[in-house]
């Protein structure tokens, strides 16, 4: 028998992947993809509550994520071109021009 | 049968994560990401989301990642770019503290602290009148707000995507 746990473990070990993904990869874009893990991971408990608890609230909060991810995928992705294009680097050790 | 989907899919989900983490090249990094949410679209119609692991499919494994193709692809990134790492010591902290925050999030959902109201919309009501159209009535009345205010900011997203990648104003 599979239980809301079952489903809440497996969403929390994906988002621990995407944490250590963050903290030890150095290319921007893999972080990126990392982050993406973990909107997942979140989508994944939230659907899993809308289910154990009969509602529906939770597959809508899933469809909102999905837009904002979209969305940030797309200005994302168009921000780590440009640096690109400056820097001719996405090694995020590269790209510490704000950091004082 | 739905647990034995569920282990299945699970492990392919997990192991998919790990490689995409450890994976040296970008390109196959996001082919293990595509792998991992097609493995939680098949999670979703276990969880008798229908609508959900559609758009899952549609939306993240077609669209958003096929983005991040692109974007690997026209930035034509060095392997080797990534063995000059300026913290190597971080990795094994990173890997502990992932451990902890594992736990940790272990321990909350043992503790039974995330209990909420059963809700009207049961397995059989919901089979009855169709999870698509459920979700589509839900979104023009009751969450017609949100809705219009997701347009837009997919709307400034894609301005914002515009004038961040064009070279001239």
């Amino acid at each position: 028998m599979i239980t809301i746990t079952h489903y809440l473990v497996l969403s929390a070990i994906l988002f621990t992947l995407g944490v250590v993904g963050v903290l030890i990869r150095r290319n921007a874009i893999i972080i990126f993809m990392c982050i993406e893990l973990m909107l997942n991971a979140v989508n994944l408990s939230f659907v899993a509550f809308a289910h154990y608890l009969n509602s529906m609230q939770g597959q809508l909060f899933v469809f909102f994520t999905m837009t904002v991810a979209a969305a940030e995928a797309a200005v994302g992705l168009a921000i780590i071109v440009a640096v690109f294009r400056n820097k001719e680097t996405v090694n995020i050790d590269d790209i510490n021009i704000m950091k004082w | 049968m739905e647990a034995y989907l569920f282990y299945i899919v699970a492990t392919i989900a997990v192991i998919t994560g790990v490689y995409l983490i450890f994976e040296k090249n970008p390109v196959f990094s996001a082919l293990f990401l595509i792998q991992t949410m097609v493995c939680i679209a098949v999670l979703y119609i276990l969880l008798e989301a229908q609508f959900i692991a559609a758009v899952q499919i549609i939306v993240y494994a077609g669209a958003i990642m096929v983005l991040f193709l692109f974007v690997i692809m026209l930035l034509n990134l060095n392997i080797k770019e990534e063995a000059k790492n300026a913290l190597p010591f971080q990795r094994i902290p990173a890997v502990v503290m992932g451990i902890v925050l594992f736990a940790a999030i272990c321990m909350i959902i043992k503790s039974k602290l995330l209990q909420g109201k059963h809700g009207e919309y049961t397995t059989a009501y919901v089979n009855s009148v169709g999870n698509t159209k459920l979700i589509g009535n839900l979104l023009f009345t009751d969450y017609l707000l949100p809705f219009e205010i997701t347009s837009i900011l997919l709307f400034v997203a894609a301005i914002g995507a515009i004038m961040l990648a064009k070279r001239k104003l």
